[in-house]
Order: C-alpha cells, then sequence, then structure tokens
C-alpha cells in the first residue's frame, strides 16, 4: 500500500469533493431538462439553491487550504461576522448603541483574529472577557440613554462571547502547537472537532425525532426544545465520541485521549445547541434569519448561527482542555 | 467614446459595484416578493424613507436587467454639487425632481419624471420626500398621485424597508451590520374618479401593510 502525505490526502479530498459537486450540477442540469410540473421545478430550485451554498463553500474551503492558516483564520473571522450580524438582528438595541455595535464589528472582531494569526494566544484568550467587557459598556454609557442598560449591554456582550469569542476558538486550533506535533496537526484536529460535532448534531437530530414519535419519549424541556430529549442526546454524543476515537489515526491524538476530547466536545456543543434553541424561543423565532421581516438568511434557509451555534460553545471547552491536558 | 469618458463610465460602474456589495454585506439586502414577481414591467416603486440606504436596498433587491431599466428619483437641492452630483447621474442614472416649487416658477416639477417614463424607463420613488424618523412614514407628497394620473398603465408597486433605520441613524457615519429586507406588495392602481387625497392615504397604507407581512 503507497502511503500518501498529507498534503496528498487533502488533495485527494477536494478531487472528490469537487468531483461530487460536478455530478450534483450536471445531475440538476438534466433533470431541469425534464422537470415539467410546478412541483419538481420549484424542488429543483431548492437543490440548486444548497448545491449552490456547497459550490460556495467549497471554494471558500479550498481557498482556505491553499492560503494556509491564515486564509482559514480570515475564513472564520468572516463567518464571525455573519453570525453576529444576525445576532444584532434579532437584538433590540437602541440608538446609543450604535457607536458600540461598530467597535464590536469592526474592532473588536478583527482584533481577536489579528491575536490568533499573529500567535497571541495569551491575548486571545483574554481580549475580550477582561478588556472589551468593561470598553463596550463605557461606550455606552457616555452615549447617555439607561433605558434598559443591562440588559441591552448583556445581550451584546453575549452576542461577541458566542459569535466572535467561541467561533474564533476553531482557527486557534490550527495555531496550536505541542511537543512531537508535525505542523498540519492542529488543522487536522480541527477537522477531527467540525466533523464529531456535525455528526453528533445529526444523530442526536435523527434519534430524538425517532424516540419521541415512536415511543413517546419526552423532551427533557417541551417549551424550549420539541426534540431535545436524554435518550438522543446521549445517542448523538456517543456517535460523536465513537467517531473521535475512530479519526484519531489523522491527529496527534491517542485513540483514549481522542475519545475523550471528542467526548467533551459533544456533550458542551449539545448543551451549547439547547441554549440557543433557550434564547430563540425567547426571542418569539425559529431560526436566526427568521427576523419577522426576512425569511432568508445568508445560507438560504435557516441562519448560519443556526448550523454552528455548537460549535461556538464546543469550540472553547476542547481547545482549553486540550491545552491544559498539553500543558501549553 | 473617448479615452476621458471610458475611462469616466468605469469609474461610475465600479462605485456602483462596490456600494452594491457594502450594502449586500452590512444589510444582506434581502428582496422578498410577495405581491408581484420580479418582472421587466414599467414600474413605479414607492417606498418608506428613512435612511440614504434606502435606495441602495431597493437596487441591491432588484435583478440586474431590471436595474438597467430602472432609475432612482433624487431631489435636486440635496443631490447635487461633486461627489453628490457624481452619485446621482453617473452612477445610478437618477432624475432629479425639484422638492419646492419656486412662486416665480412655472414649471412642472415633475416634467423630468414624465420624461422618464415616457422613454419606458422605471422608478423608484420616495414619496415622503424626505427621511423620517418616526415608525410610521409621513405623508405622501402628490407626485405620486399626479404620475398615476398621467400614466395609468404604468405598475404603482408598493415596497416596504425594514431595519434600515437600524443600521445608520441619520448622523452617523459608521453602519452597523443588521439584516435588512424589501417587501415588494401587490401593485396598486389609481380608480376611477378617485381623489388626490384618498389615493396618497391608501398607497401610504399598501406601504405600512406590508410591514408585518
Amino acid at each position: 500500500m503507497t502511503t500518501w502525505n498529507t498534503s496528498q490526502q487533502i488533495a485527494l479530498l477536494f478531487v472528490l469533493w469537487f468531483g461530487l459537486l460536478i455530478a450534483a450540477s450536471a445531475g440538476s442540469v438534466f433533470a431541469s431538462l425534464r422537470a415539467e410540473d410546478r412541483r419538481s421545478r420549484e424542488r429543483l430550485q431548492l437543490f440548486n439553491g444548497h448545491l449552490r451554498a456547497w459550490w460556495t463553500m467549497a471554494a471558500i474551503f479550498w481557498l482556505a487550504w491553499v492560503s494556509g492558516r491564515e486564509g482559514a483564520t480570515v475564513l472564520f473571522a468572516l463567518a464571525s461576522f455573519f453570525t453576529l450580524r444576525e445576532f444584532v438582528t434579532l437584538t433590540p438595541t437602541r440608538l446609543a448603541d450604535h457607536r458600540a455595535l461598530v467597535i464590536s464589528f469592526f474592532l473588536v472582531l478583527p482584533l481577536q483574529y489579528l491575536f490568533i494569526a499573529l500567535g497571541q494566544s495569551f491575548l486571545f484568550e483574554i481580549f475580550i472577557p477582561v478588556y472589551v467587557f468593561l470598553l463596550l459598556p463605557a461606550l455606552g454609557a457616555f452615549a447617555g440613554d439607561p433605558t434598559n442598560f443591562l440588559e441591552r449591554h448583556a445581550k451584546i456582550q453575549w452576542g461577541i462571547l458566542v459569535c466572535v469569542y467561541g467561533l474564533s476558538h476553531l482557527p486557534a486550533l490550527v495555531y496550536l502547537h505541542a511537543p512531537g506535533w508535525t505542523p498540519e496537526a492542529g488543522a487536522f484536529i480541527l477537522f477531527l472537532l467540525v466533523f464529531v460535532i456535525a455528526l453528533s448534531s445529526v444523530v442526536q437530530a435523527y434519534a430524538s425525532r425517532r424516540l419521541k414519535l415512536r415511543y413517546r419519549v419526552r423532551p427533557v424541556a417541551f417549551e424550549i426544545s420539541r426534540t431535545f430529549t436524554w435518550q438522543g442526546a446521549l445517542a448523538g454524543i456517543a456517535a460523536g465520541t465513537l467517531a473521535g476515537a475512530a479519526l484519531s489515526p489523522l491527529t496527534p491524538l491517542s485513540p483514549f485521549l481522542a475519545l475523550g476530547m471528542s467526548f467533551v466536545a459533544c456533550a458542551s456543543g449539545s448543551l451549547g445547541h439547547l441554549v440557543m434553541q433557550a434564547i430563540k424561543r425567547g426571542r418569539g423565532v425559529r431560526t436566526w434569519s427568521d427576523t419577522t421581516s426576512s425569511t432568508f438568511g445568508v445560507t438560504g434557509t435557516t441562519g448560519l448561527l443556526d448550523r454552528v451555534d455548537a460549535l461556538c460553545f464546543a469550540a472553547p471547552v476542547f481547545y482549553n482542555t486540550l491545552r491544559a491536558y498539553y500543558h501549553v | 467614446m473617448r479615452p476621458t469618458v471610458a475611462v469616466e463610465h468605469a469609474l461610475a460602474v465600479a462605485a456602483n459595484a462596490l456600494l452594491l456589495g457594502l450594502t449586500r454585506l452590512v444589510t444582506g439586502a434581502q428582496g422578498r416578493w410577495l405581491g408581484c414577481p420580479p418582472a421587466a414591467e414599467q414600474r413605479i416603486y414607492f417606498a418608506n424613507h428613512q435612511s440614504h440606504l434606502d435606495l441602495m436596498m431597493i437596487w441591491a433587491a432588484l435583478p440586474r436587467d431590471l436595474r438597467a431599466i430602472t432609475r432612482p428619483v433624487a431631489a435636486r437641492d440635496y443631490w447635487s454639487g461633486g461627489l453628490r452630483h457624481w452619485l446621482t447621474t453617473a452612477v445610478f442614472n437618477a432624475v432629479y425632481v425639484t422638492r419646492r416649487r419656486a412662486t416665480d416658477d412655472a414649471s412642472d416639477p415633475l416634467a423630468p419624471l414624465a420624461e422618464a417614463i415616457a422613454s419606458g424607463d422605471s422608478l423608484i420613488l420616495f414619496p415622503e420626500g424626505t427621511r423620517g424618523h418616526q415608525v410610521d412614514p409621513g405623508p405622501f407628497k402628490s407626485g405620486l398621485f399626479h404620475l398615476a394620473e398621467k400614466f395609468p398603465d404604468v405598475e404603482l408597486v408598493p415596497a416596504w424597508i425594514d431595519n434600515v433605520q437600524r443600521v445608520m441613524p441619520k448622523g452617523e457615519i459608521v453602519p452597523v451590520p443588521i439584516l435588512c429586507s424589501v417587501t415588494f406588495g401587490v401593485p396598486i392602481r389609481l380608480e376611477a374618479g378617485e381623489d388626490k387625497q384618498h389615493f396618497l392615504s391608501r398607497a401610504r397604507l399598501a406601504v405600512m401593510a406590508l410591514r408585518n407581512s
């Protein structure tokens, strides 16, 4: 068996991915020639929308790969921008918050990712919880509007913690280094994290649905999530944890460590997803793109934040647990 | 084309694309065609007005081929001189309207608009005449009525622009990224024998009705 080096492996992944997309696009073109009634045309239109999103994502990931760690950092900075935009849209801020929001988007967000790209892992960890925590409410106080001051600023802080601080731990993984790791180790650990969280979410959603429909298992908090059950969550976490152990040869982690780390990631991701659902319920919306006025977000049917919310909570826990283990 | 003209034209096209891109980045610029499809009919789009971004929102919601046949209406007293003039004429190909008719001036302020419609263009009009601060749009100026009377075949499409006032309140320079949308409603028309006040308040209600749809 020939051994492939990492960049060949990844090149192969991209070839497969783009090959699939080309096949899907070709299929869609043929289907459009045959689609005659309105229903099938509409379904095709929906499919094409998803396909476009996948093409865009594949292109962006490819760009991130070609442009290296810095590219990945820019990619996640953009994701932070779009998710924070969704979060702020659904947060009833007042006119006096304008400056604080401008600073959040155009100073805090870029600086956080700049610290990562510069390898300032200490600054990157404390910048938001220590410095920004004081800076933004101070700016708010200057604006001189005391109405619901704590509520308004608590919400802005939350948005930054979830969408910027949480998400920024994903590219930070790529920069993580411990003795004995290859330079690409961090990128593979990032892949492991994203993969196990995605798998665990899908399994959890599917299992909870089955459990509810077939065995009448009651959701834990019906008013918050119609689907979250302990059994379903455990099934998702178990699936993600086992997948993490199976993927461990890609990373410098031993199978046992990968198992434990994946468990930590999936459990926190699952809880984070529930917390974000509670926030959405509290605001009376179903998705982050579901403002009273707009039904479609940046990714088409749901908001970007709906898709990455588990990662926003899992990434900081995963990152810091890993650092604690390696004492780096 | 002379080289300098070509360069100016390229600059205008680039500025248009840049502003469109920025608007989409900051607001998402969602177009929701609830009452009519984005078709190449001759139309007057009329909407509530709270921010300079309003025009960009409608502009970004229109498909490219409709943008080519649609012209915004700009107030001459505000949008003239230097950069503003260049933006209005070269970049957006706007039609100028004179907001206050001078008492000794007998010319029709709507003449340039009528001319644009007669030559086949669609218009984007903010009938409040100025940017408002209130939640509800202000009373509509009569221009819309006179155009409806003169051109009964042109579709009058109401539009509600949502959230833009949060992006850039009057007086602020840097916009905050917040998702905004434009909702296009069912076209209205002037009924036989309908008087001006009735028509204008009906048009205003048609815009406001889209707020929660």
